[in-house]
């Protein structure tokens, strides 16, 4: 492998400096490498850590923790970039996961996810889509797990398996009215 | 001990998923001090779900499917005295889908309360691991190899040569990582296990540290799997506060330090070599082997990995004896596997059976045929790199070197049941789909070759003159994928694909053959 790069000598010339980050970002930026930067192979719970408390892995955190690990921005963007859980942009209020992996397939999990994205107003994109009202991200999960109860979604981090048109509708109701 | 009566409600995702909580939260409400409510792991019969148990003198009684409004008239009809109702399914034991099961693995499942120490050590907990602490490590690795256990994760390499293998490496430290990115569509005894009998894996996990010399182990769970993650944490808290592992394993002077980590959606990283890159900190890009992660694994050290229900297995094998677990099996495929019933089927569920059964016997037998009422057209058996088995494979024993002989996989168990409206040339191009959205992009034939066979399978859909051509390119471009690829990602995309060209022709806008494919032309 190739020894590691100083943090700068890999940054693409229009990247954002830290100092614009905004202060919330280098908070939760500072607080999982104190928590977390000491493990072995720190990047990928440090990046969780970051989504779990902000939604996303700003663009704007890239340098400090390629700073603290030893690694090159261009590093940590392509780890940011090759999992299909991180994000780098903030999703909408609610997540809405739909399984369209084979088992939901058997079960009308195309039709759920056609459905989907025209009930919440979301785009048929292979890598998710946010509604105009930024209330829901749908995106597109292969599988979870609850394959003898097909077909499955998950709200948020709630799951709900044997999922028909109607239920589908009576779970995502309550996303686009309220606020927040 | 109170008398309170003892009713339980699953804790299992999929138990949740359909409303569980719901269940708990009415029977608390409405029965209040006279039950003593167990949120246990399911018993792995999902249609049924939410199962709500009730302790009797009898055994337990069954009642499912339990809705929030059925509680009321549940109570009413004595569900504290095992009642009569239209949801009582008898006792629990009795259900002849759970009675003709042979349960080693999961013989715990849906009996226990997952994060009860003591529901644990009652129901053989820790016996394996106490065994194993009273014998050197070749001593386990013989019980180990002796059992025949291979690897459960669909690869099915022997577990005893590996562990034999990391125990003569020499190194300062050593690895166990157990793989639990179960991302296969139709799988889900993985979960199943970590989150309804989360302690079997740890002390798996600490006999293989005990038989190779490991004190750092690593589960690598898929971030799909929130509550299998919070369950596994809870427990390794538990057991580690109990001295099951931690500095001093039981006392030993054996340290056994384990950890969760959690993948980020990213179904290559079940590939072993992927999945080290990833709990490195990098790219899940598959590695070239050799060097074996045997040798060189996580952080260039000798390593175990091996998949949950591998690790789960161990316990039974050293508690009980590799002859006892050897003998469940056909041929060369020794012991059980938990097969899981997934798809477009009406008991879907999980069944551990030993090897040898068939596919018929599992999809009508235990499954009782379609959810839909329509006839089975394709199953696909092992997870999403298997072949779709066509019918006149039903009954062609389960065993991997049977499965093997046709150009089949039984891979992680996984079984998807598809109706007569499925499109085999849309789940072929699908198959072709998905290897190129989740391609770790290092080597060729599976980085390009997967999107040249969406490219090719719309060519043959579309008709035309140029059909039979399109169909040579598919086999030749299948052909490449299948000897050029790194690893099963591209290796064994072919199998689904070729397997649907090949047994349902006419999905493709293809002539039916008026002979049956000879099995030459067959995938692998």
């Amino acid at each position: 492998m190739s020894t590691p790069h100083a943090s700068d000598s890999a940054a693409p010339p229009d990247a954002a400096e830290p100092t614009a980050a905004p202060k919330a970002v280098l908070q939760a930026v500072q607080q999982a490498l104190d928590e977390l930067a000491h493990l072995p192979g720190a990047l990928l719970p440090i990046l969780h850590a970051l989504q779990d408390r902000l939604g996303y892995v700003p663009e704007a955190g890239v340098p400090l923790v390629a700073e603290a690990l030893n690694l090159s921005r261009a590093e940590v963007h392509g780890v940011i970039s090759y999992y299909h859980h991180f994000r780098s942009s903030p999703p909408g209020r609610h997540v809405v996961q739909v399984c369209r992996a084979e088992s939901c397939q058997s079960r009308g999990a195309e039709a759920l996810w056609a459905h989907a994205c025209s009930r919440l107003g979301c785009a048929d994109s292979d890598h998710g889509a946010t509604n105009a009202d930024a209330s829901v991200t749908l995106l597109p999960v292969y599988c979870l797990g609850l394959c003898a109860s097909s077909p499955a979604i998950a709200v948020d981090e709630r799951v709900h398996a044997r999922v028909s048109l109607q239920r589908f509708d009576h779970l995502v109701a309550p996303l686009q009215t309220q606020e927040a | 001990m109170s008398n309170k009566i003892r009713v339980f409600v699953p804790r299992d995702s999929a138990a949740l998923a359909v409303g569980a909580d719901e269940v708990a939260q009415a029977l608390q409400a409405a029965a209040g001090d006279a039950i003593e409510l167990v949120r246990n792991g399911s018993r792995g019969l999902f249609w049924l779900e939410p199962l709500v148990e009730v302790q009797t003198p009898a055994g337990r009684v069954a009642y499912g499917p339990v809705n929030p409004e059925d509680v009321p008239g549940l109570l009413a009809a004595g569900l504290l005295q095992g009642g009569e109702h239209a949801l009582r399914q008898g006792v629990t034991e009795q259900i002849p889908y759970l009675a003709l099961q042979e349960r080693l693995t999961f013989r715990r499942m849906g009996v226990t309360d997952p994060l009860s120490l003591a529901d644990y050590e009652a129901h053989e907990g820790w016996a394996g691991l106490r065994r194993a602490l009273a014998m050197d490590s070749a001593g386990i690795v013989h019980e180990l190899t002796h059992s025949g256990l291979r690897g459960r994760g669909g690869a099915a390499f022997p577990a005893g040569i590996k562990w034999k293998t990391v125990a003569h490496a020499r190194a300062a430290q050593k690895y166990i990582v157990c793989n639990a990115d179960e991302g296969d569509s139709g799988t889900y005894s993985d979960r199943m296990t970590m989150e309804g009998d989360p302690y079997v894996l740890i002390e798996g996990m600490t006999i293989a540290a005990l038989a190779v010399g490991a004190t750092q182990g690593y589960i690598y769970v898929r971030s799909e799997y929130p509550h299998a993650v919070a369950t596994l944490n809870e427990a390794l808290a538990r057991a580690k506060a109990a001295g099951f592992i931690g500095d001093s394993v039981l006392g030993s002077g054996h340290a056994f330090h384990l950890h969760v980590r959690m993948g980020a959606g990213a179904y290559v990283c079940g590939e072993e070599t992927a999945l080290l890159e990833s709990l490195e900190g990098r790219r899940g890009i598959v590695r070239a082997k050799p060097p074996l992660p045997a040798l060189k694994g996580l952080f260039g050290q000798p390593t175990v990995i091996n998949n949950v229900i591998t690790f789960a297995s161990a316990p039974i094998i050293l508690a009980r004896g590799a002859q006892f677990y050897r003998d469940y099996g056909v041929g060369r495929s020794h012991g059980t596997l938990p097969f899981q019933l997934a798809g477009n089927i009406r008991h879907g569920g999980l069944v551990e059976k030993a090897f040898g059964l068939t596919l018929r016997e599992l999809v009508y037998g235990f499954g009782g045929g379609t959810a839909s009422g329509r006839p089975i057209k394709a199953i696909q058996v092992g997870g999403p790199l298997g072949a779709y088995v066509p019918e006149d494979k039903w009954d062609v024993p389960l065993d991997y070197e049977a499965y093997a002989a046709f150009g089949g996989v039984v891979g992680h168990g996984g079984i998807v049941v598809h109706d007569d409206t499925a499109n085999l040339a849309r789940l072929a191009r699908y198959a072709m789909d998905f290897c190129a959205l989740e391609s770790c992009g290092k080597c060729t034939p599976c980085r390009i070759g997967s999107t040249r066979g969406v490219e090719v399978i719309d060519r043959i859909t579309a008709g035309g003159p140029q059909q039979p051509q399109q169909v040579k390119l598919l086999r030749d471009l299948c052909d490449t994928m299948l000897h050029g690829s790194l690893c099963a990602m591209g290796g064994m995309t072919p199998y689904p694909v070729l397997s649907a060209l090949n047994h349902y022709p006419q999905d493709f806008g293809l002539a039916v053959p008026d002979v049956p494919v000879t099995q030459a032309t067959q995938a692998a």
